[in-house]
């Protein structure tokens, strides 16, 4: 007999060792996220994915799916919690979205229009992350890092480099990469590694790439995020 | 090049055989690598990396998240003051800054020359004994103006710190009340003969009937804790003792592991009979590094005693023994799946979970890790049984429980009572007078108001890790949360969002309102940001975040009213003070140099 568990009412099945995001986006439910990945195992940090399971609030990425569990994801209550954390992603780091080559398929910029963020809310930290241009075809823009390290995993767990990592606690956590120099050439990073492309804000960019589709026709100019991660499991189904 | 390499080699040779050349000991190979060279250079991570097989950003990471690893240098003597609320209650700036002006060194950076650096840090567990610092990670306590000084002519001289007057390094241990587990007369190897006697079934069986929980302020059942980890499957069981004594305003377990050592190992003892391990770790604080020639000691006693090794005491097939292993200034280090980590040379980061350790702990095996006082308490339920246990304290609150009583009283120290005892009980057992609130369990604890004094500490009313820090009625509440903030802030790991920007921004609100640009707008924020740390953040770090605000907000609401100068939001940024970095390189201070006096010249 398959097993289920509810969500906003739905009845979601799910198989053994699920956690309650991979079932609920299997069955086409999106639940606002941005560390997860479906390719990599659970994290956990960003905490958007936080749902309320059996009445308890709890990171949908992280918790396993249970016969029976109740769990509540668009509500006012989480939906607005979820919009407070995108706030404070934006003024943790610099993030100019006009400027940016990434805007309009940045997943940051795509989740703060699903949540209806108007402002960034809080005071900015403007933090001092100077770039890294070193590399002949990449560029590091340390400003827009929202620390959900997927480029460490793609690194580390497929690419098998650890090019990047996490340096320093707290307010002053920060991306480091693999080098003495502290520099992207020095490393032995690829254009073809999987941490290149799997960046979900504008950090790990191409160079000489910028623009090359108008603003306007990008990803998120053409659907919202929820419908974004719908097709993109659909196409991976195929 | 060649010839600094080889430099860095000579010290790391004997350290990385020490540790097997194992990554998993990478936190103990940082710590005498620094010990060594004084900052972990860009070179010896080199060599690191090549010995361990790590890559370098594993070093990095690791070294970076800890507040006692630098990887530059700090200068020759490196000086940190104890910042918990109580230091500055003794005045622990006014000391700092004295330093700093003697020793022509501004706070946080290195002298000119490179000799020294003076900075702050957590709590160090001095608290009745402050204000302390740390030098080169050795405690110094009962600082005072001419200590002061003195310190600043030795550093000056250059004078090796073994060579320093010995009493400035001594720690009291300041025991005021004892009962069953500070009781002496405790015979290293009787309770493991009696546990012996039970057998491991028979022990489990006591521990779970004396109701004992654990000791370091979460409360779970310590029989249930072994039971788990003993039913669970593995191919290697291990036992933790979480001495990490994080929370500021706590000491106890300093002080029963300078005295009471023999309990504590014994207790771990126990539970390797019980659950079935060989190895056992002491993770202790990297604040009290002093202890740790003291316990290896001890340790080497109980191994020539048999009472750690092969076949414990003629026990065939019982094999245990016991690893210190030292902390390097992270308070999240104290949440025991961040514990584990960092005993497996990562980064402090709490684990998701579940799993939970008791079936998935150190290197993905069932491991038990409890606090120095539950280990202690074992000793007493192994000799004496568990009924015997259940019968002292309340009876939601089996046995005693060892407080580290610290402000403002006149006999700040170790009282260890049964449970049930009222705070009004304590408050007039320390000599407190005219105290206006008690912060009980620290910062993550709970504020406890004068109409609250009878109240009693228990798993019923009050759960507490040991500390009570006492605020009289001259104490400003508001800047006690503001001080706990900062911690907070401070000590947050980064991991998760709400935690990493929420205690930060906690932090700026808590400082926007002492800065006089508070608003009623501001009190809204702090709410709505508490409410947020409570429900969306990884671990309990992040939950308890906003206890002292909420607390103190609740209790000493005029201590945050008189905060409130402006009807209308302000903004925190303040246009004037942003010139002072202009006014202070160009050497001027002149009225035009203001901002306010430009529209109303002098």
């Amino acid at each position: 007999m398959r097993k289920t568990f509810t969500l906003d009412g739905k009845e979601v099945p799910f198989q053994d060792g699920q956690t309650i995001i991979q079932a609920a986006l299997d069955a086409g439910h999106y639940i606002p996220h941005l560390c997860h990945h479906p390719e990599f195992k659970p994290h956990g940090s960003c905490k958007l994915c936080t749902v309320k399971a059996n009445g308890r609030q709890i990171a949908s990425c992280t918790m396993p799916a249970a016969e029976g569990m109740m769990v509540e994801s668009e509500t006012d209550e989480l939906n607005a919690e979820r919009r407070a954390l995108t706030q404070m992603l934006f003024v943790e780091g610099n993030h100019f979205c006009p400027s940016c080559e990434k805007s309009g398929d940045c997943q940051l910029q795509a989740t703060a229009y699903h949540l209806n963020m108007m402002s960034p809310h809080y005071d900015h930290f403007f933090p001092n992350r100077p770039l890294d241009a070193s590399h002949p075809d990449f560029l590091l823009d340390f400003n827009r890092c929202i620390l959900c390290s997927l480029c460490v995993r793609a690194s580390r767990d497929v690419d098998g480099k650890s090019v990047f990592a996490l340096a320093g606690r707290g307010i002053k956590s920060h991306l480091i990469v693999n080098a003495k120099s502290g520099k992207l050439a020095d490393t032995n990073f690829s254009t073809t590694d999987k941490a290149a492309s799997v960046c979900p804000v504008g950090v790990i960019l191409p160079k000489r790439r910028g623009f090359a589709v108008p603003i306007g026709e990008r990803t998120f100019d053409k659907q919202s995020i929820a419908e974004y991660v719908d097709t993109r499991l659909a196409q991976e189904e195929k | 090049m060649e010839v600094l390499q080889d430099n860095h080699q000579s010290y790391l040779d004997p350290i990385l055989a020490r540790y097997g050349h194992q990554a998993v000991n990478l936190m103990q190979i940082l710590r005498e690598a620094q010990e060594s060279f004084g900052y972990i250079h860009p070179d010896a991570v080199d060599y690191l990396t090549v010995q361990l097989k790590v890559p370098r950003t594993k070093i990095e990471g690791v070294a970076s998240f800890y507040s006692f690893f630098y990887l530059e240098p700090r200068g020759k003597y490196r000086v940190l003051f104890s910042d918990n609320i109580t230091d500055r209650m003794l005045g622990n700036m006014t000391l700092m800054e004295r330093m700093c002006r003697n020793l022509w060194v501004e706070p946080g950076k290195v002298s000119e020359d490179g000799l020294v650096s003076v900075d702050t840090t957590s709590c160090t567990g001095m608290c009745d004994q402050g204000p302390a610092i740390l030098v080169n990670n050795i405690a110094i306590t009962k600082l005072t103006e001419q200590r002061v000084d003195t310190i600043c002519d030795l550093i000056r001289e250059q004078v090796p710190l073994a060579q320093w007057p010995a009493e400035y390094f001594r720690v009291e241990d300041n025991i005021r009340r004892k009962d069953m587990l500070l009781a002496d007369g405790f015979a290293p190897g009787v309770a493991l003969k009696a546990a012996f006697v039970r057998g491991a079934e028979g022990m489990l069986a006591e521990v779970k009937a004396s109701g004992l929980r654990g000791r370091g302020g979460a409360g779970f059942s310590t029989g249930l804790k072994w039971e788990f980890s003993r039913n669970a499957p593995g191919e290697a069981h291990y036992v933790v003792c979480n001495a990490d004594e994080g929370e500021p305003g706590t000491f106890k377990d300093r002080v029963l592991l300078n005295s009471y050592a023999d309990q504590v190992f014994e207790g771990m003892t126990l539970c390797g009979y019980v659950i079935g391990a060989k190895k056992g770790f002491v993770y202790l604080r990297g604040e009290y590094r002093y202890l740790l020639d003291h316990l290896n000691e001890i340790l080497a006693r109980r191994r020539q005693q048999n009472l750690l090794g092969a076949n414990i005491l003629g026990q065939a097939g019982f094999d245990f023994d016991i690893e210190i292993h030292l902390g390097a200034g992270a308070y999240i280090c104290g949440e025991e799946s961040a514990l584990i980590e960092s005993l497996e040379g990562k980064r402090g980061t709490p684990r998701n979970r579940p799993p939970f350790p008791v079936t998935n702990g150190y290197l993905n095996q069932p491991t038990v890790v409890n606090n120095v006082e539950t280990f202690a308490a074992t000793c007493h339920i192994a000799q004496h049984g568990g009924a015997w246990f259940a019968g002292i304290g309340t009876a939601k609150s089996a046995g005693t429980k060892v407080m580290s009583i610290s402000g403002d009283c006149a006999r700040p120290g170790i009282y260890e009572y049964p449970l049930g005892v009222s705070v009004r009980q304590m408050l007039e057992d320390c000599g407190a007078a005219n105290a206006q609130a008690v912060q009980v369990s620290g910062p993550s604890g709970v504020t406890v108001s004068p109409q609250e004094f009878d109240r009693i500490l228990g798993f019923e009313d009050i759960g507490t890790a040991g500390a009570f820090m006492v605020f009289d009625d001259s104490r400003d509440m508001f800047e006690v949360a503001r001080n706990f903030t900062h911690f907070f802030a401070h000590e947050s790991c980064g991991f998760c969002t709400p935690c990493r920007v929420g205690t930060a921004l906690l932090r700026h609100l808590m400082d926007k309102l002492h800065n006089g640009h508070g608003s009623p707008y501001d009190f809204e924020e702090i709410e709505k940001l508490n409410q947020l740390l409570l429900s969306m953040s990884h671990c309990g770090l992040g939950h308890t975040a906003c206890n002292p605000v909420l607390d103190t907000i609740a209790k000493f609401r005029p201590a945050y009213e008189s905060r409130m100068l402006h009807q209308d939001f302000t903004p925190a940024f303040d246009l004037d003070y942003a010139l002072q970095a202009a006014r202070q390189m160009t050497g001027r201070d002149d009225s035009a140099a203001h901002l306010h006096n430009v529209e109303e010249p002098t």
